[in-house]
């Protein structure tokens, strides 16, 4: 080391602090992607004739792709998980920018309580969050169906056809909320002061001042939180998993990923799953690069 | 406006916005408080009695929690721990080394590196659980402790916040000044950056260490002795076998309840420690 000119020492330095992040990414998110690709392009197929044929892996080429792409049950995975994702999205960024603008109005109370008791479903894992909702659900241990019994309403379906989805995305608008709150509410904390002062001064009311003023500044942080929660949807696998045995509504493909969990330990064809998770995290960076083009890549561009 | 009307107009600006956060924080509360009240029925208080009301179980289902296959549940606790503490702590010196040379040097593979995290952050590691199997799989290491961790140490979300982190808070001249004074890189880092980036680093301990603690695809997929489970899949195995059995539907809620304890007292307590301004600072540009 001492024989190296300090250039040179420093020159080297930043190699060896990204060493470990790199050899990590590199051994467990870009390799198993590659492997992916190649098992994606293989399948078992019979070779040889009559009852002598042997089951072989051989090179398919795209067969596993156009096999999940034609398969209707992981299109309708995809659709449920659209219906999903269409109610919890909006709900969730919908209650975190409204409860992070009454956190900043100066007129509202109780604003520690509040904010604490918000941000405490952060701390319940997505499975165990499941299962208390679950419970809450299921018409005989349900205090909502129970008081609706008794007003003599009967049991709320929760799990029931139509009940399902939304019953669902509340697990998730319930897990989201207060963490996407803390992260709205903070970028509106950044927001100097004088601004305010300048649009009092013209006569803009507290709601006018909210929605020309605050929420246009806090755009990159809805960007954010917006991209988090989608992609957070495209990954929903725990909470109908956990759901599951409670309820008949939920097959064992509900989900995009529940479809390639099946399709590897199920059916054990990690071809077919591969194929598909391929499909699957292509699609996810395609839907959050269109995201951050159409808000104009306000998120991560500013960082450049 | 007559006075009256205005202080009243003023009563309704505070009224309304607390009680809409009231209900916020009662809507976030309620489920806790059930599991808590549900923790204390015994199995046949749990579906015949007024779901809010307490039982008179809270003994007996602790017993039965934890003595659950001869002391499960508290493995599972202790698992949980430690792919959370070491995954989080590893992965965020990891993380903070990165972004901070991402950060405050200029190297050759910069740009490639920053877009390879960015693409890291877009796409979810959970929809490369199999694929991560796969390779766990080659290696040999499918069913152990480190299958879980080590795919929990690489986080390019956490990476990214370092760098952020880095730029917004160690400034070149001190770094150019010990420079100076004769430091080698690696002392400025550890004796310069690095304290600089701690509130950084804090927020990056907790996000990975909440990541871990609740993920659940990974640890399914890749164990299945049983005595390596972390928390959620046990509980989840809990539950699944309870479908026709009561008994077992009384250790997941108590098992349930006691695990949510610790973690909202960790957040809690640490919630001072939460630098989110930074993000969203650092996301403005």
């Amino acid at each position: 080391m001492t024989a190296l000119p300090r250039a040179e020492r420093r020159s080297r330095a930043p190699y060896l602090f990204v060493a470990p992040a790199v050899l990590l990414f590199v051994a467990f998110l870009a390799v198993p992607i590659g492997y992916a690709i190649y098992l994606s392009a293989r399948g078992l197929r019979l070779t040889g004739k009559g009852i002598f044929g042997t089951r072989e892996e051989v090179f398919v080429g795209l067969d596993n792709y156009v096999k999940t792409l034609t398969d209707p049950g992981f299109f309708a995975g995809f659709g449920r998980l659209a219906l999903y994702g269409l109610i919890s999205v909006p709900l969730t960024l919908g209650l975190a920018l409204l409860f992070a603008l009454l956190l900043d109005h100066a007129g509202s109370r109780a604003k520690r309580f509040s904010r604490t008791a918000i941000f405490i479903p952060y701390a319940v894992p997505g499975v165990t969050a499941s299962l208390l909702w679950g419970f809450m659900y299921l018409p005989s241990t349900s205090p909502f169906s129970y008081l609706t019994r008794e007003l003599g309403l009967g049991e709320i379906p929760f799990l029931g056809a139509g009940g399902i989805y939304p019953s669902l995305a509340n697990i998730a608008v319930w897990g989201g909320v207060g963490f996407n709150m803390i992260i709205i509410f903070t970028s509106l904390r950044g927001i100097p002061s004088e601004l305010y002062d300048a649009a009092r001064i013209d006569g803009a009311s507290e709601w006018q001042i909210a929605w020309r003023v605050k929420i246009p500044l806090v755009a990159p942080a809805l960007v954010l939180t917006g991209l988090f929660s989608l992609i957070g949807t495209l990954q929903v696998y725990g909470e109908p998993t956990t759901v599951k045995p409670m309820t008949s509504e939920i097959s064992g493909d509900w989900v995009p990923l529940m479809h390639i969990y099946r399709d590897a330990f199920v059916r054990d064809d990690l071809a077919l799953a591969s194929a598909a998770s391929v499909l699957l995290a292509v699609g996810t960076l395609v839907v959050s690069v269109l995201l951050l083009k159409v808000t104009q890549k306000r998120a991560f561009g500013g960082m450049q | 406006m007559s006075a009256a009307n205005s202080v009243l107009t003023h009563r309704r600006a505070q009224i309304l916005p607390t009680i809409v956060l009231l209900l916020g924080s009662i809507y976030c509360l309620v489920p806790v408080a059930w599991v808590l009240v549900a923790s204390t029925k015994s199995s046949g208080e749990l579906f015949s009695t007024f779901t809010f009301a307490p039982g008179t179980g809270l003994l007996d289902n602790l017993r039965d929690l934890f003595t659950y296959g001869n002391g499960l549940y508290l493995r599972w606790t202790a698992n949980s721990a430690l792919y959370a503490i070491a995954g989080a702590a590893a992965s965020t010196l990891i993380s903070a080394l990165a972004g901070y040379a991402m950060a405050k040097y200029d190297f050759r593979g910069r740009s490639l590196l920053f877009y390879a995290i960015l693409a890291g952050v877009l796409v979810p590691g959970m929809t490369l659980a199999i694929p991560q199997y796969l390779i766990m799989s080659e290696l040999d290491l499918v069913g152990g402790y480190w299958s879980v961790l080590l795919p929990s140490l690489i986080s390019p979300f956490g990476i990214y916040l370092a760098r952020v982190y880095a730029m917004a808070s160690v400034p070149d001249s001190t770094m150019e000044a010990a420079r100076i004074d004769g430091a080698s890189e690696y002392r400025i880092f550890g004796s310069i950056g690095m304290p600089m980036m701690v509130p950084g680093m804090v927020t990056i301990f907790l996000l990975q260490f909440v990541g871990i603690w609740n993920n659940f695809l990974l640890p399914f997929i890749m164990l299945s002795d049983e005595s390596k489970f972390p928390i959620t899949v046990g509980l989840y195995t809990v539950l699944s076998k309870g479908s026709g059995q009561p008994t077992l539907y009384g250790i997941a809620i108590v098992g349930a309840a006691v695990s949510v304890i610790p973690l909202i007292v960790l957040l809690l307590s640490l919630q001072r420690f939460w630098r989110l301004d930074l993000l969203s600072g650092g996301l403005k540009g």
